[in-house]
This record gives C-alpha cells, sequence and structure tokens, in this order.
C-alpha cells in the first residue's frame, strides 16, 4: 500500500510504500505477499493451524462498515493487521468499530484506517485508536501529517485517554 | 452562567485555527467542496440561497450581556445589521463573506462562544427551556448537565459523522417548554422518591418529514450514568441507522424499524460495557459545574409591588403585555420577562436587530444580572426582573419594537426563515406569517382568543416546528408553485401532539382567510373560556374543515 502513516511509541513514521497489498475485490486472482483481504476471502484461505489459532497468519483482514467487528473474535491471535475501511470519509461506521475493536475486543495490535482517508479526520481516527493511515492517495503524506495532532483538548474519554476530562481537570 | 476554564478556552481557540485553515486550504483548491463541505456545516457554515448563513450556538439558549453584544457586532460588522434565532436556541446570520468566517468565529471565541457542531451530522446545540433556574414551576435547574452534555458532545471523535443530525433537550420542571418528546434524545430530570437526581429517557422523536414523538427507553436513570446512556445510544445508532436515504437516516427510522423494545435491548447490552467505566460522572464535576449557576444575589422582596399594582390599574395596554409576556419566578418579587420578536409587519419572527440586541443587553443589567435567554419560540427572555422595574422595561422595549403584547397568542408566529433565504425551502414562510400578523393585528381580538400557536415551515425538514403548532403551516411545491398545508392539533408540552392535516392545500394569498375561517369557527364552537385546543378536542377536526372547504354561495351551480 501506498501513503501510509503508522504510530509507533509515540513516533510517526511515513511509509511512501509499505508491504501489504490491498485486495478489494470477493474473487479473482490474489498475487503474492501479504494481503489485506475482505473477512471471507481471508477466511477461504488460511490453513487449519491458523484458524486453529496455531500459527499466526500471513495476512490481514480488511473491514467494511456493514461487517461486525465480532466476526474477528475467535482470530485475534493469529492476525497481523486489521483495517477498517471509509468508502467515505462521511460514513462514521469505522469510528465506532475502531474503538469496539480496541475496548471491546482488545485489539492491540496495528489498526489501519483504509479508503477515504483525509487529513481533516486522522485526528478523530487516531482518537477511535487507529494508528495506521493509509491516506487517499491522491493527497500527499506531508500534508496529512499535520491533521494527526487535531485540537488539543478532548471533553470525553476515547480510546487513546480512557480518563474523561473530567477527571483530569 | 457557566465560565470557561484554560481548557474550554483553549478548544474554542483551537478549533477557529483549524478552521482557518482549512477555509484558506478550500480557497487555493486544496480541499475540494466535497471535502470542505461537512468541515464547514460542523463550524456552523450553511450555504443558502443568495449567501453563506452561520449558525452561532447559544448553549441551552443562556446568553451573557457581553455575549448579545458581540452577536450585535457581528450583525453591524460582518452581516446587514440583524440576525436571527432559530426554534433551536441559536442565532443565524444569513449574509455572511466565507473569508471573513474565522474572524467572526475568533470575535466569538473571545466571548466563550463558538458555532460549532450547529449543523452536520453530529450531535447539535443541546437545548432547555428558556426559564431554566428561575421558573416557579421548576424541580431541578436542567443547566448543570446541559453544559456537561455540550462538552461531553463537543468533537466527540467517534459520533461526528453520525447518519444524520443529532439533537438533546433537557427539562425539569411541571411543564415542558423545551418540546423533549420531538428531540432524538429527550432528558426529564427530576427527584426520585429517594431524593435522588434521575432521568427519564426518551429516544426517537423529531418532526421533518417523518413526524414522530419520542418513546420512553428508560426510567429513573440515576443523573451518573447520564453520559454513558446517551453514549450507549448514539453508539447503536451510529452502527445500524440507515445511511442509504438521507430521509431515512433519523434514529427515529431505527428505532422504528427495530421497535423500542428490541431497540432498547440493544442500547442496554452496549450500556453494560461502559456504565461502571470512567464515564461515569462525579458529584465534583456536577458540582464544579453547577457552582457557575447559582443563584444570583436576589433582593429580599415583597411579593406586592405598589408602583407595579397602580401602573397596571392606569395602563390597560401594560397590563394586558404583563398578561401574556410575564413568567412566574422563584423568588417573590422577581419576573421572567419575555421580548418578542414578532411585532408583525415590520420584522419576520425570530429577527432582531444591532440595536435592539445592545438594548436587550443594556435592560438585562440594568433591570437583572446580566444574563438573557433565548426561547425556542424564537423570542428573548430577560430571567430576573423585579416586578417594580416591569413597567420602565415595558416602555423601553415597547420603543425598541420588543414590547408587543402577544406571548402565546396567534400572532406569536414560529417561522423558519423559509423560501427567502434557505436553500431547501419549497415555499416562503415570512410572507405568510406577516400577512396572518396583519391580518389578526387588533391585539384586544388577539387576547380574547387567547393560547393559539401557529408555526410555518417552509418545507418538509419542519424547522418551523410546524406539526406541533395548534395551527401548522407547511410550504409544499406544486409543479413549481408554492402552496400551503394546514395541520390542525399539534401541540408541545407533556401531552405534547402532532396535527393532522385537513384537506388540500392553499396559495399564499387564501392563507389568512383560511386562517380566519379556522380561527372563527372556534369562536362558533368555543364554550366559556375554552383555549382552541380544548374546543378543537371536543368537537374534532370535521367542523373546522366544513368551514374552511365550504363553497362560496357564489361558486355553488344550481
Amino acid at each position: 500500500m501506498n501513503n501510509v502513516l503508522r504510530l509507533k511509541a509515540g513516533l510517526v513514521h511515513i511509509a511512501v510504500r509499505d508491504s501489504w497489498t490491498l485486495i478489494r475485490e470477493a474473487q479473482g486472482d490474489l498475487p503474492s505477499g501479504p494481503l489485506l483481504l475482505p473477512f471471507t476471502r481471508w477466511w477461504s484461505r488460511q490453513d487449519r493451524a491458523v484458524l486453529a489459532g496455531e500459527r499466526l497468519s500471513l495476512d490481514g483482514v480488511w473491514l467494511g462498515p456493514d461487517d461486525e467487528v465480532e466476526t474477528l473474535k475467535p482470530f485475534l491471535s493469529v492476525l497481523p493487521l486489521i483495517a477498517v475501511d471509509f468508502p467515505s470519509f462521511r460514513d462514521g461506521r469505522g469510528y465506532s468499530q475502531a474503538y469496539l475493536l480496541r475496548t471491546r475486543l482488545d485489539w492491540t495490535g496495528e489498526l489501519r484506517a483504509i479508503g477515504d482517508v483525509l487529513r481533516d479526520q486522522l485526528s478523530h481516527m487516531r482518537q477511535c485508536g487507529f494508528d495506521s493511515f493509509a491516506v487517499r492517495e491522491d493527497k500527499t503524506i506531508e500534508d496529512a501529517l499535520k491533521g494527526l495532532a487535531g485540537v488539543s483538548v478532548a471533553y470525553g474519554r476515547s480510546v487513546i485517554e480512557p480518563r474523561p476530562l473530567f477527571r483530569r481537570r | 452562567m457557566y465560565q470557561y476554564d484554560e481548557y474550554d478556552r483553549a478548544l474554542v481557540f483551537e478549533r477557529v485555527a483549524q478552521f482557518r485553515d482549512q477555509v484558506q486550504r478550500f480557497q487555493s483548491g486544496d480541499l475540494s467542496e466535497e471535502e470542505f463541505l461537512p468541515l464547514r456545516l460542523q463550524n456552523g457554515l450553511y450555504m443558502q440561497k443568495h449567501a453563506y448563513m452561520l449558525r452561532v450556538a447559544i448553549p441551552y439558549g443562556t446568553l451573557s450581556a457581553e455575549q448579545m453584544r458581540t452577536l450585535a457586532s457581528i450583525a453591524r460588522d460582518y452581516d446587514r445589521g440583524y440576525g436571527h434565532f432559530t426554534t433551536r436556541q441559536n442565532m443565524q446570520f444569513n449574509w455572511i463573506e466565507l473569508a471573513q468566517v474565522p474572524d467572526i468565529l475568533e470575535r466569538l471565541a473571545g466571548v466563550e462562544m463558538h458555532a460549532i457542531q450547529t449543523s452536520g451530522n453530529c450531535v447539535r446545540n443541546i437545548t432547555t427551556e428558556a426559564f431554566a433556574g428561575v421558573a416557579a414551576d421548576e424541580l431541578l435547574d436542567p443547566r448543570p448537565l446541559a453544559e456537561i452534555l455540550r462538552q461531553w458532545s463537543t468533537i466527540n471523535p467517534e459520533f461526528l459523522f453520525l447518519p444524520r443530525k443529532f439533537k438533546i433537550a433537557i427539562c425539569s420542571a411541571e411543564q415542558d417548554r423545551a418540546a423533549i418528546q420531538m428531540h432524538d434524545i429527550g432528558l426529564y430530570l427530576y427527584r426520585d422518591d429517594a431524593g435522588r437526581r434521575v432521568l427519564r429517557v426518551l429516544v426517537g422523536g423529531g418532526l421533518g418529514r417523518t413526524p414522530i414523538l419520542g418513546l420512553q427507553i428508560r426510567e429513573g436513570l440515576p443523573w451518573q450514568h447520564l453520559l454513558s446512556y446517551v453514549e450507549a445510544v448514539l453508539r447503536v445508532y451510529n452502527r445500524y441507522g440507515r445511511r442509504d436515504n438521507k430521509y431515512k437516516a433519523r434514529i427515529k427510522i431505527l428505532v422504528k424499524a427495530l421497535g423500542i423494545e428490541a431497540f432498547s435491548r440493544e442500547v442496554e447490552q452496549e450500556w453494560q460495557h461502559i456504565k461502571d467505566g470512567p464515564a461515569q460522572l462525579t458529584e465534583e464535576e456536577f458540582q464544579r459545574v453547577a457552582s457557575a449557576f447559582v443563584p444570583p444575589a436576589y433582593a429580599k422582596l415583597s411579593d406586592t409591588d405598589l408602583d407595579f399594582g397602580s401602573h397596571l390599574a392606569q395602563s390597560p395596554a401594560f397590563a394586558r403585555w404583563v398578561s401574556r409576556n410575564v413568567q412566574q419566578h422563584k423568588i417573590p418579587g422577581y419576573v421572567s420577562a419575555v421580548l418578542s420578536t414578532k411585532p408583525g409587519i415590520s420584522a419576520p419572527p425570530g429577527d432582531v436587530t444591532t440595536e435592539q440586541m445592545n438594548a436587550v443587553a443594556d435592560w438585562s443589567q440594568r433591570f437583572g444580572f446580566g444574563e438573557i435567554r433565548i426561547a425556542h419560540e424564537q423570542n428573548i427572555v430577560l430571567p430576573d426582573v423585579r416586578k417594580a422595574d416591569l413597567y420602565a422595561l415595558w416602555c423601553l422595549a415597547c420603543e425598541s419594537g420588543l414590547g408587543t403584547a402577544n406571548i402565546g397568542l396567534l400572532t406569536d408566529i414560529i417561522a423558519c426563515p423559509g423560501g427567502d433565504f434557505c436553500a431547501l425551502a419549497n415555499a416562503k414562510s415570512i410572507p405568510i406569517a406577516q400577512a396572518i400578523q396583519q391580518r389578526f393585528d387588533d391585539l384586544d381580538y388577539l387576547h380574547d382568543l387567547g393560547e393559539i400557536s401557529l408555526n410555518i415551515s417552509g418545507c418538509m425538514n419542519a424547522c418551523g416546528h410546524h406539526h406541533i403548532g395548534n395551527i401548522g403551516i407547511l410550504g409544499v411545491d406544486k409543479n413549481g408553485s408554492e402552496w400551503y398545508q394546514i395541520t390542525l392539533g399539534g401541540s408541545q408540552g407533556k401531552a405534547a401532539a402532532l396535527g393532522k392535516v385537513i384537506g388540500p392545500s392553499f396559495s399564499a394569498l387564501q392563507v389568512p382567510d383560511v386562517i380566519e375561517k379556522i380561527v372563527s369557527t372556534f369562536t362558533d364552537y368555543r364554550e366559556s373560556d375554552e383555549s382552541f385546543v380544548q374546543t378543537l378536542n371536543r368537537i374534532g377536526l370535521e367542523p373546522f374543515k366544513e368551514r374552511v372547504y365550504q363553497r362560496e354561495p357564489s361558486e355553488v351551480t344550481l
């Protein structure tokens, strides 16, 4: 994938190109290398050892806004990457999916926003638990970087600050 | 009033800087129209027919004198010398230049105001009744929880791109003056038998294309759980609310589709995960916020005032104003005074000039404690006026065009800006309101008629709340021309009801005659001092329909 921002231990890493290949189609030939797949496609490609939780999968899964995050519950220990798709940046379901993956399913691995990922929403995504952002490819990554911080005050609790402001004031 | 601390202040100023940058990027072409749209909406900026419109938040309708003067200065410096109070207790400026918006927002931030989330598919301004904290029939002051909700919902990252807009209102009095039942979440705050502050939670109310009154989802919710419960409702809505059709995207459609039982099970399940976590409100936080709403230093006064009494006796016009525009106060010797923004032909409902705003700010300090409220009926309230000062206030209000004695009467019309301004409207609202006000300009007659609410919306979106007017008027488009559909029997309050359509719609010219026929039906059938709604409920719609749709004798073919 191109144009990816990753947060790691408080630092931002810019990957103009990273090793993941995003597969949006539900059918068709697959390239080699680590793939980011829709869930059913990921599931049908895994061998028994992976599905039994005995070995890590080489491929990651992306969820669409209609997908239930709970589907991934049995496979969290073998997944190298989970991504959440924003078909449009105005579709806010991905924020709740991220919140649930982090707080309800306790996913601690990489959580990547894909799709219509734009500078002005990055801080909201970060607060909801995304730590990886595949910025839309027609946008420059250096410009998008400026959107990560957002407004410094958050009243409510969030994934990255579980205490609401009233407990910190 | 709530005072910002360094966090609140940092948030509004940083937000201004962020939006200034976004405006620049839009103007330089870095942001497309589509990308900029939700950003400007969430900063209160609409594109109307002729210009940009900026909607400034007035949290739960409360303003200081200084804030009112700032609104006045914005109207003078950036608009055409007036602003418009809305049915959601906000102020709209209709003639705004995009390039100046960041400066306007900065001026607002300087007096602890903003335009954040006054539009867009997010949680909007938290509203309550205009008499919060002072009403004689108040159970508890709703403002601390309203402010706590305002803060919680402001730039809450998970809920900025909901399926549709989301409105929350809270009230706590014997009477519901905040139209609670027509909100996405409506909250009634009260004390339970053990004396604890608890909430009755309603969900799925709303007007618009599919008007529905909210249904009770929870009784007796301890106030400490307010934020987690609202969060649970919003998360269920954000995940499962429809996004394929904007007319079916409000939470009311989801509640209706699932049924209130299934919907509340979903919410309950979600809430169980979060209710006892750090989101649970603390008594310390409640007290921190509540300390901003402690009652001002009221004087110990007698409830009767000699001068006031003699003015009442000597001036029938003053007495008439007092009978309509004054609300009972908790504290003896004080009342709340309502300044009508519905003078008739001289100004559209809700419109107030720079001079009027400055005058109101002055009066709020001279006759009160520097506080002003905006009612959802679009009128202005001075919450703490001594009875002894009412006559002086009334004289000044009359000179300024804010002294019309018509609160709750037929000419106290709620109207949206309509087709004169709004890009969504099917038809104009203001000329209809003014034609009716002109037809019924005899104050004696209006007072004899008693309480009748008349609400006008220029389109299905129902910003003029036509469904809950005793008489509702809805602008509709028929093959490119403007027509008006009439509903009867709507009402707000705890016994809220939605009006029923009486039949085929009318042209603008016919509307005043139709209203006159409706009113004459009422006066013909009225028993003793019944109100319009009481008569209507007793006799039903038929007599009104017969009168309105009867053929004129000349048209009858024999």
